[in-house]
């Protein structure tokens, strides 16, 4: 039996004293079905808590030794299920960085577009739901409103509103459908109508404002010390995001600003989240107007799939197709790790090839799982009421931290 | 007095004919609309469409049929009983949450006169306090009888807030006993009759507007509705002291609290907005009385509508925010408009 395990099952047989013990989760509405806490309560404050993960866990990275590279892509979109495109691009970009692939600009722009439409819902997931945990149920059904919208966008890219599984190998599965740009952009605007009224709704709201500072706060030396990346770290007042700093895909020719919050609190990562939207949009923006025409996937055969028309009537297209499904793309022997900046933080992909036209290993990086690890900290000596939006803002997707 | 067999028929008659239209028809009725309303209403601000699925046969109604559905369906659900040394109290508690909610609507005036009010007590608010507070009992007691962790803190929640609440609630109604003089329900309506130079009627809400916010902070607050729904906060406490409760059990405590919307808004209008007086409006005729009895219902109409906005609207305090709010803010501003308005009538009383 683990250690923690070992030691909450003896918390739970010793007579607890003047203090509560009580159990918080899988099935509370505030811990998705996915975390359990063993909460120590000094009346209504919290004296310590045993976290337990893993209520989701469905092996994924041992599921992604059975198939081939692309059949591991449809268990990506399960990963972080609030933005499965970022786990898209991430994942086909381990193989493509292994492999030494160079995608076509093209790609490159419809990627980001993809990115940035996933991280806008993940971040409206988060902070919806941080009103519904805090009581707000009209912010919260605003806020999924816009998700909605741009869900129904998503669909439009890729045929499916969560399981996306968007990208190929050296590719994509479809350029953007026609029309897509003004589609996007109407939707942005109402998004946008949609957000106002949210923000309205709570960022001035006194008792929201009440309910977010000062709750859940992060020192900077912690959240680098426990591997905290995205939203968590910026908070804190650390100015990393890898798309800024370490920019893959065409992410160093679009100009935004990386937001950095200075108190680490609740409301911090909340005022975070609201401003990384426009920056997304922003983004966006500009991948429309600097966009090339061209191929999105890349000519060479052994690394994209053929277009069906080759597949139909040419014996090379043919036989190319043939040993790409049934053999597997035949990545090479070697290891990589390639990080995208998700909805939450630095996205890893860590693959191992022994050229087998299956992965040999594949690893990731979950940004929430490291949250979840500084979690303690954060809600120890603050209330119980406090749990409720500090979980929030730490954004816990169960399918990334149980995998 | 001598009550001749005559007269005691007529008392029994006239005080179950007026329970009947009072409560059973407008409050009760009032309440189980409410059950959809506030599902319908919450779908207005929301944009969405809200319930509209019961039907019989090809009527709909907007869905006004749920109200029917739900009722059967509480009915034929499970009664649950909890593994719990109280089984009584378990059972106890729900009814103590539910009748002092319908037992203060007596001393309501609903109407112009002693016909139109079901008991035309003297004490008139003083007993609406002294029942109304008896429903914390029935919150506390099922939280304690449901043997649930999640319950009791929701029920030690509900009992520090409800006591807290009361205290400031209580100071805020002193302001308009000062000014109307009385605590009888009937005479204070009927004060607020008058205008005040000439066009503004010397309704509560023109004459105590600090104490008309008060009043209806705490009220909600021992309505336990959000923003002060921390005793069944369902992110933090699952569903707090109800969380065992189920079937009718739990239908009750949660018409009990849909009764006392109708509460506030009966209490607000009577003391606040001039009860059944009409500005201008004065005589006997059965039209006017008719008329004032509409305005009554109209004004509360008008609370409840509000206290579904606030709900709909505003985000959970904390629970100790909520200790603080009622005792460093809520409780001076009470005490600070009781010093205020008596020293104003005061300098009037010299003044004449």
């Amino acid at each position: 039996m683990l250690p923690s395990a070992t030691e909450a099952m003896r918390k739970l047989a010793e007579p607890a004293g003047d203090r509560m013990i009580i159990n918080m989760g899988p099935s509370h509405p505030a811990m998705h079905g996915t975390v359990k806490m063993v909460l120590t309560l000094d009346g209504e404050t919290v004296e310590d808590v045993d976290i337990h993960v893993g209520y989701l866990h469905r092996g994924f990275e041992k599921m992604s030794e059975q198939g081939t590279w692309q059949q591991v892509l449809p268990y990506t979109d399960r990963l972080n299920y609030v933005s499965p495109l970022i786990n898209n691009v991430g994942y086909v970009g381990a193989i493509e960085a292994l492999w030494g692939v160079e995608i076509t600009p093209r790609c490159k722009y419809v990627r980001m577009i993809a990115s940035e439409l996933s991280r806008l819902t993940d971040h409206l997931t988060s902070i919806a739901a941080g009103a519904l945990e805090l009581g707000g149920f009209t912010p919260f059904l605003f806020g999924l409103e816009a998700r909605e919208v741009l869900y129904t966008l998503v669909e439009e890219l890729s045929g499916a509103r969560l399981t996306t599984s968007y990208t190929r190998i050296g590719g994509l599965a479809a350029d953007l459908p026609p029309d897509y740009e003004a589609h996007l952009r109407a939707a942005l605007v109402k998004v946008d109508t949609l957000m106002v009224k949210v923000d309205k709704l709570l960022t001035k709201n006194r008792i929201f404002y009440d309910r977010m500072i000062a709750t859940g706060v992060l020192s900077p030396e912690d959240a680098i010390s426990s591997g905290c990346t995205g939203i968590m770290l910026r908070s804190a007042g650390v100015d990393w995001d890898l798309r800024k700093h370490e920019p893959y895909l065409a992410y160093d020719e679009v100009d935004f600003d990386v937001i950095v919050g200075a108190t680490g609190d609740n409301y911090d990562r909340y005022l975070c989240r609201m401003e990384e939207i426009h920056q997304s949009v922003r983004i966006i923006d500009q991948c429309f107007k600097q966009m090339p025409d061209g191929p999105v996937n890349v000519a060479d055969w052994r690394v994209s799939m053929p277009p069906k028309d080759k597949v139909y009537n040419s014996i090379e297209g043919m036989i190319a197709h043939f040993k790409l499904v049934t053999d597997g793309h035949q990545v090479p022997a070697g290891e990589a790790y390639y990080a995208v900046e998700g909805g939450n933080g630095e996205l890893g992909f860590y693959i191992l090839s022994a050229g087998v036209g299956r992965p040999w290993k594949v690893h990731v990086r979950a940004p929430c799982f490291y949250a979840m690890g500084i979690l303690k900290k954060l809600i120890c000596g603050h209330m119980l009421a406090d749990i409720v939006p500090t979980f929030d803002t730490l954004n816990m997707i169960g399918g990334e931290v149980d995998r | 007095m001598v009550i001749t067999g005559n007269l005691y028929l007529d008392l029994v008659l006239m005080t179950l004919l007026k329970f009947a239209g009072f409560v059973l028809v407008f409050v009760m009725g009032v309440a189980t609309v409410l059950t959809w309303l506030e599902r319908k209403y919450s779908a207005v601000i929301q944009d969405r469409i809200g319930p509209n699925r019961a039907n019989i046969g090809r009527f709909r109604l907007g869905g006004l049929f749920h109200m029917l559905a739900d009722p059967i369906k509480m009915l034929t659900k499970e009664d649950f009983t909890p593994d719990t040394p109280n089984p009584w109290m378990f059972r106890l508690a729900p009814l103590l949450a539910f009748v002092p909610a319908l037992v203060v609507f007596a001393v309501i005036p609903f109407g112009p006169g002693d016909n139109f009010q079901i008991s035309n007590s003297e004490l008139g608010i003083l007993f609406i306090f002294a029942i109304a507070s008896l429903n914390v009992y029935g919150s506390v007691m099922g939280a304690w009888a449901s043997n649930n962790k999640w319950s009791l803190m929701g029920g030690l929640r509900i009992s520090a807030q409800m006591i807290s609440y009361e205290v400031a609630i209580g100071l805020a109604l002193c302001g308009i006993f000062m000014i109307y003089g009385s605590v009888d329900l009937q005479e204070i309506v009927r004060n607020q009759g008058e205008l005040l130079w000439g066009f503004v009627p010397a309704w509560g809400i023109f004459l105590q507007p600090v104490a008309f916010v008060l009043y209806l902070t705490c009220a909600i607050a021992e309505n336990k509705r959000a923003p002060f729904d921390v005793a069944e906060a369902e992110s933090e406490l699952a569903a707090g002291y109800w969380t065992e409760y189920s079937s009718m059990a739990f239908a009750l405590f949660a018409l009990a609290e849909f009764i006392e919307i109708v509460l506030i808004g009966c209490v607000g209008a009577t003391l606040f907005l001039g009860g059944w007086q009409i500005p201008g409006v004065t005589g006997t005729s059965p039209g006017i009385v008719v008329a004032q009895i509409a305005a009554f219902l109209a004004k509360t109409i008008f609370l409840i509508w509000l206290q579904m906005t606030i709900r709909w609207t505003l985000p959970r305090f904390r629970y100790d925010q909520v200790m603080r709010l009622g005792w460093r803010i809520l409780l001076p501003a009470s005490l600070v408009n009781l010093v205020v308005t008596g020293v104003v009538l005061a300098l009037i009383d010299r003044s004449r």
